[in-house]
């Protein structure tokens, strides 16, 4: 009651000076913003520069901003010459296979701690949630002799089947479900469709927004990994992108030119997946946390 | 079905679904059949994740009283691998690295990702451009970013000695420089991590209502103020959340070692899981490796639980 005038009270001589801060203040935003975000991709522009100089402009010091010319001998090598279209359909095969089986997997059972009651419930997902807090360093040694055991190591099933469920993807997938409709679930049971019916036909085409959040940011993580390829993973061949890079600059020291054209190649699938699915991906980051 | 919606937070002892028949028998069956079905929806994922933790969490610890070579399983030693680190230099050396990399890393991650987070926090023409630029480096694989920057800061030919001799500056060492490197570690870190801080920041932003904006500007509360008494205690929790999470990041900092320092020069830049490595799949020294993973792990779990005890009790962060 008594707040109502003071809200309207203002508008006659209010509007004008808060509109003209409003338009004035975004302009500066811009000028802190600007070069801010400019030093953020910076790096990647010049890599994307270095990625086309010859071997002898990149060893001249001190060397060139802008690339002086267009030249895609390191392209070419690394393409004709080097094992890394292997790594990358490598990369590419295990990303997907982690992708796939996470999206199906964690919806499940993100599903199932979300939506049904059965006992055991609470102190399963809190057990797999905890397990985000066991870091990888520690099982990684069990999980390599485990996999040598099994003479899986050096396979590219030695890099899937440790990511085919995580924990991650479980918690953002229960969160997710905990707050879906229910009405549509209820609406299929009665009119007699079984559980699994239920989950397939209904509920997962109506989650597709968060599955899609799923797979972007599984994508993200399992095209990035270098750790475990680098310990799984012993023979050229079978190698991802990113372990076969690492190891490709420990043997082509000066070979500039084709590391960089190496490293715009893995960065450009994870930053198409980005930008294609932005929105997705911050949208899984932000909901992580509030979950 | 809403039975289980109204006795949501009174455990799972539900009552029998109301709505079926009163009959007992039928009734066990069926509640029999839907936990069947709910273990089969739930069950692989938690295999999974479960398998592949606490299996290996419980083997790494039975290693660790070894001196497993990694082919073999090695020979009990009892707690002599804990013993040897104790007066292990190297081990020494990156417990401090790691110190330092959390010291300055979280405090300037934290800062920044706020900064930025704020100065996105209106209705922006370009948003969407902007997140996406500091979203890029944390998307970008460490290993990309790691030889990028190694051949950025490269001692003899790299760009930004280039252009600190253009500009008249001295050269410096960079990652070749022991007194140097880990700064600079540091510094690139920051820059493939903070954004994801950013986002974090912007959405708990985001969170705060309106009304209470508006009030406090209506009170004539200057930018200051609302950032002091505001914006600080709303995301004082998230802050918390991030400095852990931070804090994991930096004890599993591997990726950007691997591809430019390898932990050099002189062990300058080794962290704690980047001598695991070593010790494991180098040295072929698996007990040890182990008894330093383990040694690590309850330290930062120690160190995470305390944390979130102290700054939930104190809310000094931020």
């Amino acid at each position: 009651m008594t707040a109502a005038p003071v809200t309207t009270a203002p508008p006659p001589a209010g509007p004008a000076p808060a509109a003209r801060r409003a338009r004035r203040r975004p302009s500066a935003r811009h000028l802190a913003l600007a070069p801010l975000s400019l030093l953020m991709v910076l790096p990647f522009l010049y890599m994307l520069g270095a990625s086309v100089m010859t071997r002898a402009q990149l060893n001249r010091f001190p060397p060139p901003l802008v690339p002086p010319g267009v030249d895609l001998t390191g392209y070419r090598e690394l393409l004709a010459g080097s094992e890394f279209p292997r790594w990358f359909l490598n990369s590419v095969i295990v990303s997907a296979a982690i992708v796939a089986s996470q999206v199906v997997l964690c919806s499940m059972a993100g599903y199932a701690f979300a939506r049904l009651r059965f006992a055991g419930r609470r102190v399963t997902l809190a057990l797999v949630i905890a397990t985000t807090l066991i870091p990888f360093q520690l099982t990684v040694i069990p999980t390599f002799l485990i996999f040598n055991r099994l003479h899986l190591i050096n396979t590219l099933g030695a890099l899937i089947a440790p990511q085919l469920a995580s924990a991650l993807g479980v918690y953002l997938m229960t969160s997710f479900f905990q707050n879906f409709p229910r009405e549509l679930e209820e609406a299929a049971r009665i009119d007699g469709c079984s559980r699994w019916g239920v989950f397939f036909r209904v509920v997962l085409p109506v989650a597709r927004p968060a599955l899609a959040a799923l797979a972007v940011i599984t994508f993200i993580y399992a095209w990035n990994d270098l750790f475990w390829p680098m310990v799984a993973i012993s023979s050229k061949e079978n190698y991802t992108v990113q372990a076969g890079l690492a190891t490709f600059q420990g043997q082509h020291r000066a070979d500039w030119p084709q590391i960089m054209a190496g490293t715009v190649l893995t960065t450009v699938p994870v930053l198409i997946v980005f930008l294609v699915g932005q929105r997705r991906f911050v949208q899984a980051l932000a909901g992580a946390v509030k979950g | 079905m809403s039975a289980a919606t109204a006795t949501r937070g009174a455990g799972r002892r539900a009552p029998a679904d109301p709505g079926g028949p009163p009959d007992g028998g039928r009734n066990v069956r069926r509640r029999l059949t839907d936990q069947a079905a709910a273990w089969s929806f739930a069950g692989p994922s938690t295999l999974l994740v479960l398998g592949f933790s606490l299996l290996p969490m419980g083997w790494a610890f039975r290693l660790s009283l070894t001196d497993s070579d990694l082919v073999s399983e090695g020979q009990g030693v009892g707690l002599a691998n804990y013993r040897t680190l104790a007066h292990d230099p190297v081990f020494w050396k990156s417990i401090r690295n790691t110190a330092e990399l959390v010291g300055l890393y979280i405090p300037v991650s934290l800062l920044l990702g706020l900064a930025v987070a704020l100065l996105l926090n209106k209705p922006i023409r370009g948003i969407g451009f902007y997140r996406a630029c500091f979203l890029v480096p944390f998307v970008a694989s460490a290993a990309a970013e790691g030889l990028l920057m190694a051949f950025v800061f490269d001692k003899d030919f790299g760009v930004v000695n280039g252009l600190l001799t253009r500009t008249g500056l001295p050269a410096q060492g960079f990652l070749d420089d022991p007194s140097q490197a880990m700064l600079v570690i540091t510094g690139i870190f920051v820059w493939t991590q903070f954004g994801f801080n950013v986002v974090i920041y912007l959405a708990a932003l985001q969170e705060i209502p309106k009304e209470v904006m508006e009030a406090a500007s209506i009170d004539g509360a200057g930018p200051w103020r609302t950032f002091r008494h505001i914006v600080v205690p709303s995301v004082r929790s998230i802050s918390l959340f991030l400095a852990v999470w931070g804090l994991i990041d930096c004890l599993q900092f591997f990726d950007l070692l691997l591809t430019t320092t390898k932990g050099g020069p002189v062990n300058s830049t080794i962290t704690i899981v980047y001598y695991v490595w070593q010790l494991a799949f180098e040295y072929f020294t698996a007990g040890y490796g182990a008894a330093v993973a383990y040694t690590l792990f309850a330290g930062s779990l120690a160190t995470i639980v305390a944390g979130l005890v102290f700054g939930r009790r104190k809310g000094f962060l931020l």
